[in-house]
C-alpha cells in the first residue's frame, strides 16, 4: 500500500514537472537565443546554451527601435488606463448599487448587454470617430476607451451588493457626503476586488495589441507590442534581437504578476465564490 | 427632504457620468454607426458626412456579398477546424493543471507561477517565440522530433500544418488562464461529497466522473463559452505567425476585417464581416445556454 502511495506521488510530481518543461522550453529558447550573435542563431546543431553569450542584441533593440520609448509609452498608457477604468467603474458601480435613481436597473441592463458586442464590431467606427476628433496617433485614443468597461463595472457592482447598506447609514449619520462614503467607505471595503480587477486591466492594457494596431501609427507614438510587431516586420529573421524585445517585454508584467499574487489569489477566489 | 433626493440624484449624475459618457462614444454610437456603414461600399478615405455615405448605401449587398462568396465559408471552415483541435486540447491541459495545482502540496506557489507565465505574456511576444521555436531548421521543436527520429514538417509554411502550429501555441498560451480558473472551482467543491462517495466505495476513476466532473461543470460551462467566443476572435497569432497563410490557409475571422478593413479600406465589406461574426457569436452563445441544461450541474 506505502508503496503504491509513494509510486503514484512520483507520477503526480513526473507529471506536474513534464507540463512545466513543456511550458518553459518555449521561454528557455528565448533567453538562449537572445543572448546569442547573429551567426550563433543560424548555427547548426543547435546550441541550447550559446556557447559564447553575448548581451549584443539588447543593444541592438535600443538602436534599431526607440524601444526605450516604446517602454515609457506603454508604461504611461497601461497606468492611466488602469486608473481611469478603476475610477470609473468603481464610480459607476457605486452609483447603481449605492444610490436610488430613476432608470438605474435599465441602464444596467444597457451596459450589461454591450459586454456582448465584440470589440471588432466597433473597431472600424472608432477609428473614425478617433480620426474626426483629431485622436489618431495620441495617446488619448488609446487611453479614453478605458472609461466605459462594462465588466469592470459588472465585477464591482457584485462586490459592493455585498457591503451592508448599514455601512453607508453610519457614515451618513456622521455626516459624511456621496464622495465621502466612495472614497473612504466603499472603495476600502471592495480592496481585494479592485486589486484583481486593476492587475487583470494592468495586463490586457500593456499586452494588447489590435486596438493600438489600428490607432498608433506613429513610431514615436508606438507600445511596446507595436514596437516587437514593427521590430518583426523590419527585422524578421534576427531572431536575436527579437527574443531579447520579447524578454524586456514581459519583465514588467511578470514582476507585476509575482508582486500582487497575494492580493489577485484573494480576490480570484472571492469573485469565483461570490460570483 | 426634498433637497436630500435631489442632491441625490446629482450626486447620481455625477458618478456616472464617465461611464456614460464612455458608453456613448466608445459602444453605442460605434455600434449605429457600424450597422450603418455596414450597409454601403464606403471606402473610408473620402469625407466623412451624411453625404459621401447616404451616396454609397448599397442596402444588404455586403452581406450577400460575403455570404454568397466562398471565402466566408473557408474562413469559417478554418475557424471551426481550430476549434476541433484547440477545445479538447486545452480543457485537457487545463484540467490537468487544475488537479495538479489542487493536489500539489510541495512547490504549488512555484508551479502556479510557471504555468501561468504564458498567460501573462503578451501574444505579439508569444507568437514571436513560437514562430522562432518552430522554425523548420533551427527552431527546437523539430530538434527534440529529430532526436526520437521524427522528421518534423515546416510548421508554419506547411498549408496541412500551420494551423496545428497556431493551435499549439494557443494551448501553451491559455492552458494556466482556464487551470487556474477550474482549480478555483475544485476549491468550491465540499469535500463532504467525497467522503461519503468513498464511504460507498467509489474508486479513483468513478469520484472523478461521478462527483468532479458534475460538480465542476458550471467552471467548464464558463470556459467553454469563453474558449469558443476566443475561438471566434483569434487574431494577434494568426496575424503575427502566418498573416493568414500560407496560401490562405490560417484566414480567419478577425483577420480578415483587419485586412479588409485597414488595408484594402473596405470598410462597409469590413463592417458587414463584423456584423457577421457577432451573429456567429451570439447563436453560438444561446444555443450554449439553452444546451447547458444537459450537462451543467448546478447546486441548489
Amino acid at each position: 500500500m506505502n508503496r503504491k502511495k509513494t509510486a503514484s506521488a512520483v507520477l503526480f510530481y513526473l507529471i506536474s514537472v513534464i507540463i512545466a518543461i513543456i511550458v518553459l522550453i518555449p521561454f528557455f529558447w528565448m533567453i538562449s537565443t537572445s543572448l546569442k550573435s547573429k551567426g550563433a542563431i543560424m548555427a547548426l546543431p543547435i546550441q541550447w546554451i550559446p556557447e559564447q553569450p553575448t548581451l549584443k542584441a539588447y543593444q541592438q533593440v535600443f538602436t534599431m527601435f526607440p524601444f526605450l520609448r516604446a517602454i515609457l509609452n506603454s508604461l504611461f498608457i497601461t497606468v492611466c488606463y488602469t486608473v481611469i477604468t478603476i475610477l470609473s467603474s468603481s464610480m459607476a458601480a457605486f452609483a447603481f448599487t449605492k444610490i436610488k435613481f430613476p432608470f438605474s436597473n435599465g441602464l444596467f441592463k444597457v451596459y450589461l448587454a454591450s459586454m456582448m458586442i465584440p470589440t471588432q464590431v466597433t473597431l472600424i467606427p472608432l477609428f473614425i470617430i478617433m480620426n474626426k476628433l483629431g485622436l489618431i496617433n495620441t495617446y488619448p485614443s488609446v487611453i479614453l476607451p478605458s472609461l466605459f468597461k462594462a465588466f469592470g463595472i459588472f465585477m464591482l457592482v457584485q462586490q459592493m451588493r455585498s457591503v451592508p447598506n448599514d455601512y453607508m447609514e453610519a457614515a451618513r449619520i456622521d455626516g459624511a457626503g456621496l464622495f465621502r462614503i466612495y472614497w473612504k467607505v466603499i472603495l476600502p471595503l471592495c480592496r481585494s476586488a479592485i486589486a484583481t480587477l486593476s492587475i487583470t486591466t494592468f495586463m490586457d492594457s500593456w499586452n494588447d495589441y489590435l486596438w493600438p494596431l489600428v490607432m498608433l501609427t506613429d513610431k514615436s507614438k508606438m507600445t511596446l507590442t507595436l514596437a516587437l510587431n514593427s521590430l518583426n516586420g523590419q527585422y524578421g529573421t534576427q531572431y536575436n534581437v527579437l527574443m531579447a524585445g520579447s524578454l524586456l517585454s514581459m519583465l514588467p508584467i511578470i514582476l507585476v504578476y509575482i508582486g500582487a499574487q497575494r492580493s489577485f489569489k484573494q480576490g480570484m477566489l472571492e469573485g469565483g465564490v461570490k460570483g | 427632504m426634498r433637497t436630500k433626493k435631489k442632491n441625490e440624484r446629482i450626486g447620481a449624475a455625477l458618478f456616472m457620468l464617465p461611464s456614460f459618457a464612455g458608453m456613448i462614444v466608445f459602444s453605442l454610437l460605434p455600434i449605429l454607426i457600424s450597422i450603418v456603414i455596414s450597409l454601403t461600399d464606403w471606402n473610408g478615405l473620402e469625407k466623412l458626412d451624411f453625404s459621401a455615405i447616404a451616396g454609397s448605401f448599397v442596402g444588404f449587398k455586403n452581406y450577400a456579398e460575403i455570404l454568397g462568396g466562398g471565402e466566408f465559408w473557408s474562413v469559417l471552415g478554418h475557424t471551426l477546424y481550430f476549434i476541433i483541435l484547440y477545445i479538447p486540447l486545452v480543457f485537457l491541459a487545463s484540467l490537468l493543471i487544475a488537479e495538479i495545482l489542487f493536489k500539489a502540496k510541495k512547490g504549488a506557489g512555484a508551479f502556479r507561477v510557471i504555468y501561468y507565465i504564458p498567460v501573462l505574456t503578451s501574444w505579439v511576444a508569444a507568437s514571436l517565440i513560437w514562430k522562432w521555436v518552430l522554425s523548420p531548421q533551427y527552431g527546437v521543436v523539430n530538434q527534440i522530433l529529430a532526436a526520437i527520429g521524427i522528421a518534423g514538417p515546416n510548421w508554419l509554411t506547411d498549408e496541412l500544418w500551420a494551423m496545428p502550429a497556431i493551435v499549439l501555441a494557443s494551448v501553451w498560451k491559455d492552458m494556466g488562464f482556464y487551470g487556474l480558473f477550474l482549480l478555483s472551482g475544485l476549491n468550491g467543491i465540499d469535500n463532504t461529497y467525497y467522503e461519503a462517495a468513498r464511504i460507498d466505495g467509489a474508486g479513483k476513476i468513478k469520484l472523478f466522473f461521478s462527483i468532479t466532473l458534475p460538480l465542476l461543470s458550471p467552471s467548464l460551462f464558463f470556459c467553454l463559452i469563453m474558449s469558443l467566443i476566443n475561438a471566434f476572435q483569434l487574431f494577434p497569432q494568426v496575424m503575427i505567425m502566418t498573416g493568414g497563410g500560407p496560401n490562405g490557409a490560417t484566414q480567419v475571422m478577425v483577420e480578415r476585417i483587419y485586412t479588409y478593413g485597414f488595408s484594402y479600406f473596405k470598410m462597409g465589406y469590413a463592417s458587414a464581416y463584423s456584423w457577421l461574426l457577432f451573429i456567429l457569436i451570439f447563436i453560438l452563445t444561446l444555443v450554449q445556454l439553452k444546451g447547458q441544461k444537459a450537462w451543467v450541474h448546478y447546486e441548489s
